[in-house]
């Protein structure tokens, strides 16, 4: 890790790196660019996933920060990009950098006001286009009221572009090329997974263009957060992605844990880390049921639906819910695990490998489902990594990025698993590559069902928490791909900053570079494929 | 074996005995699309009620139990709040066209009932092109189900119209093809005399191996053409969220899921006309005693409990198989079914010159 700071320290001598456990560069904008080019392609940083932008605003500046990850030396690292105009704040864009930029970038636009130079597509992200102001920001006092009128939508994005002379120009850019075929698809639409909306340009049956509209269900959790106490952040990360609830609560505990330095026990560890395959596997087994719904094999749901079933019992008994279980809390876990909780899981693990068998059988065998899956929606390694397509899907794309295995946290690193990685990159490498973490899952649950350490499950942990001052990021293994906690402490009880990356969000921005040119029927394999979760994107 | 002809000759002459000629003919005529239209709904409901036990049974769940004994009266309720429910009406479509898109469904897959041979004597009308007849009144769906996605002013349904008409004429060639291969064999075009030819054995056993695969590609196309999984695209619930009839309310709504249904049975009662002898019962040459027994068995019962297997194999497919793309849709029809299918009735026609069957 050493080594590339000292690079970037010769090469930007105005680069000031910091000194938090994920170090995080100041760079001044004109030579961010420069910067973003060289810490992907230089040999030592390699730095070619870009996992979020966190937009910030520290109230005497709007900025940025680039959270970048090595795919082949795994370091991390931040960039900060910030800038002192408050009335027409401007940043360089990455977007030709990292692909997924583009995405993330008019994320911060939407709710920070900063436009980017470069940047092809400056439109907001989840909030509608008549919102007046930036909620992000912290003098934000705008009132929106609800609209009553229809949705409004521009069929025009805005770029900006920076000419010779230094000046910036705006351009006003079509989405879609005049004439073509728009059919739209979403909100309300059964394939799409909840409340998404892709504009889809079609020539027949076969796909041009596919514009993306999110945000149908954006709670501005962010902001909510920072009116909240640390624990009273947590029950939100029930409802982000609400199929690895135990997974992102996991990840938010670990943050504030690492922040305040508080040690868990290890009961309260096996009990976090089997609670979180649980989900796993609920998880995958709801995604089997639901693609193959979505390509017409609507029995198969039932198949999946009783294993998940089981789980969600496992659940129900030990937390009383079963789904916002808000489990995991700071210090350990709510409240101690049920008596038959071994038990129900041991009976869990015996029938999970015949349902598995049972589920190829039917499904992935299928010659009807084969020329379905294969080779639709191929997305190879490169750009997996550029549009930080993360979780099973990135994995199926050649990609080892199992943040259990790349940043171990908790017990992971004890964990006798393996990372499945599959090379086709294709929507049956992606069905294929669940299948088997299931499998996987079910090794590490039957690792640690008869090892249950005695304990407390819960630490003491001061009734009013505070953190220091200071920047943490994390980067935990959701079920469907990486999902990154930024928190920035003014050493008050409420957090100053806290933002998600979801893994969703990519996997949403992907769509339209793995669809075009296929046909409208691979538009919901590819999609379905993805598995992603649209409260997860829209937060 | 009890032959229905007696009856309606009865019911005939009894109506002659005092009314003119003409007349006779209108009161028939009106006494037979009374009873279709009631046969029509009768076997709607109970399709309705048998494809969702079936479903259930293969999802491992128990399907309709709350309205009867066993949910029997489930799909009599669903259907009075179909009759009930609104009309929706829309702008910006083409009203006329809009409306007459359901009944030209309905009235396709009505007037294939006409020549379907329901028992021994008991058929509507029985002349020489009869399954010619049929097919051609088949096809007349398509241009329902065309008009329904075209002037419904949506792209959905666009869509998925077009997908239909590519699809169902295609997969009219198989079908057109593989019965046309069971007329070689039979040497008529009339119902009637197809089920007649099938006295001694049913095709599918006459005809072996042409006629099995003429089965085989026959259920296929069948499936295809009444739009059913793996091949509803048309309506690919997770595409084009209901296809064609997206924007359809109420009971012409209602009329369009009674034409799958009613088609569900027409291509299984087609099916088993052409393969297992209509309402012919089972005979097998020689085994006279056992041919006897079965012909106590009413003729309308062998077509029907036929009608029935077969159309179970139908739902067999769709709650099984996954859905096909349009392009592997298509390909399989003219790259696989069409030339297997060319070449079975050349080999079905070297069959029957030869005297190879049985």
């Amino acid at each position: 890790m050493a080594d590339f700071q000292e690079k970037i320290a010769k090469l930007f001598p105005d680069a000031q790196i910091g000194s938090e456990e994920v170090p995080v560069i100041s760079i001044p904008d004109n030579q961010w660019h420069d910067l973003a080019i060289a810490l992907r392609d230089d040999e030592d940083c390699k730095m070619d996933y870009l996992v979020t932008v966190v937009g910030m605003d520290w109230t005497d500046s709007l900025g940025a920060i680039y959270y970048l990850m090595s795919s082949k030396y795994n370091t991390m690292c931040g960039v900060k990009v910030t800038t002192s105009d408050r009335e027409r704040p401007m940043l360089h864009s990455a977007a030709d950098v990292w692909k997924v930029a583009c995405l993330y970038e008019r994320e911060v636009y939407d709710f920070f006001g900063i436009i980017f130079i470069g940047n092809p597509d400056m439109r907001r992200l989840f909030l509608s286009i008549d919102w007046k102001g930036y909620p992000l920001r912290k003098d934000y006092a705008e009132v929106n009221e609800v609209s009553v009128e229809n949705e409004r939508q521009s069929d025009t994005t805005d770029t900006y572009i920076e000419l010779p002379d230094g000046k910036v120009e705006k351009k006003e850019v079509a989405v879609f090329e005049p004439g073509e075929f728009v059919v739209n698809i979403g909100p309300q639409h059964p394939a799409t997974h909840g409340v998404l909306r892709f504009r889809t340009a079609v020539d027949g049956e076969e796909i041009k263009k596919i514009d993306v509209y999110m945000g149908y269900i954006h709670r501005g959790i962010e902001k909510l957060c920072e009116d909240l106490t640390y624990p009273q952040t947590l029950p939100f990360m029930d409802r982000m992605d609400y199929f690895s609830a135990h997974n992102y609560h996991h990840g938010l505990c670990l943050a504030i844990e690492k922040a305040a330095g508080i040690q868990i026990s290890r009961r309260a560890e096996v009990i976090r880390v089997m609670m979180d395959e649980l989900s796993r596997i609920a998880s995958h087994c709801l995604f089997i049921g639901t693609y193959c719904m979505d390509l017409g094999a609507t029995t198969m749901l039932f198949y999946t639906l009783r294993v998940r079933e089981q789980i969600l019992d496992i659940m129900e008994k030990t937390c009383g819910a079963r789904m916002t279980f808000n489990y995991d809390c700071i210090g350990g876990v709510m409240q101690d695990i049920a008596p038959d909780f071994q038990k129900d899981v041991k009976a869990l693990l015996e029938v999970l490998p015949k349902n598995i068998k049972e589920y190829n059988k039917i499904f992935t065998g299928n010659v009807i489902a084969k020329n379905r899956m294969e080779g639709v929606g191929y997305l190879s390694r490169e750009d997996a990594i550029s549009y930080a397509v993360t979780g099973p899907s990135g994995r199926a794309s050649g990609w080892a990025c199992d943040m259990r295995k790349l940043h171990p946290y908790s017990i992971y690193s004890e964990l006798d698993f393996e990372e499945i990685t599959a090379t086709e990159g294709d929507s049956m490498a992606r069905f294929k590559v669940r299948m088997r973490e299931m499998e996987e899952s079910a090794k590490i649950l039957a690792q640690l069902v008869d090892n249950i350490p005695e304990g407390e499950y819960c630490v003491k942990v001061p009734k009013v928490l505070k953190l220091p001052v200071g920047r943490w990021f994390t980067v935990v293994e959701g079920c469907r791909g990486a999902f990154g906690i930024y928190i920035e402490s003014d050493g008050s009880t409420k957090p100053y900053r806290l933002k998600l990356a979801p893994p969703c969000l990519p996997l949403a921005g992907v769509v339209d570079h793995i669809t075009r040119g296929s046909k409208i029927a691979d538009l919901i394999t590819i999609g379905g494929s993805l598995d992603y979760i649209v409260p997860d994107m829209d937060r | 074996m009890q032959d229905f002809s007696t009856i309606t000759d009865a019911i005939h002459s009894f109506l002659l005995s005092f009314m003119p000629g003409w007349l006779t003919t209108t009161v028939e005529c009106v006494l037979i699309g009374v009873g279709l239209l009631l046969v029509y709904s009768l076997l709607a409901l109970f399709y309705i009620y048998y494809e969702r036990k079936v479903c259930a049974a293969f999802q491992c769940r128990i399907g309709p139990n709350r309205v009867g004994p066993w949910g029997l009266l489930q799909s009599f309720a669903d259907m009075f709040k179909i009759l009930i429910k609104e009309l929706i009406h829309l702008d910006h479509i083409d009203k006329f066209l809009f409306a007459l898109a359901p009944y030209l469904v309905i009235i396709a897959s009505m007037l294939a009932f006409a020549v379907l041979p329901w028992g021994n004597g008991l058929q509507v009308i029985d002349f020489n092109i009869g399954i010619f007849f049929l097919v051609a009144v088949s096809s007349i769906g398509v241009l329902g189900i065309l008009l329904a996605g075209w002037s419904s002013n949506n792209k959905f349904t666009l869509i998925g119209a077009l997908r239909s008409g590519a699809q169902m004429v295609s997969y009219e060639l198989s079908i057109g093809l593989s019965v046309l291969t069971m007329v070689c064999l039979a040497g008529t075009m009339s119902v009637g005399g197809i089920v007649d030819e099938q006295a001694d054995l049913w095709f599918i056993f006459k005809g072996h191996v042409p006629a099995l695969i003429a089965f085989v590609i026959y259920m296929i196309a069948g499936t295809a053409e009444t739009n059913r999984g793996p091949f509803d695209l048309p309506e690919a619930e997770s595409e084009l969220t209901a296809g064609y009839h997206t924007e359809y309310s109420g009971i012409h709504f209602g009329f369009f899921y009674l034409a799958e249904y009613l088609n569900l049975f027409i291509v299984a009662g087609v099916a088993s006309l052409l393969f297992f002898g209509g309402w012919m019962p089972l005979h097998i040459p020689g085994w006279d005693a056992f041919n006897h027994i079965m012909d106590y068995i009413p003729s309308v019962v062998w077509f029907i409990g036929k009608a029935i297997v077969l159309s179970f194999v139908i739902i067999w497919f769709k709650w099984t198989f996954p859905r096909l793309r349009i392009d592997q849709l298509l390909s399989l029809e003219w790259k696989y079914l069409l030339p297997i299918n060319l070449f079975n009735l050349a080999l079905m026609v070297c069959i029957i010159i030869f005297g190879w069957h049985f």
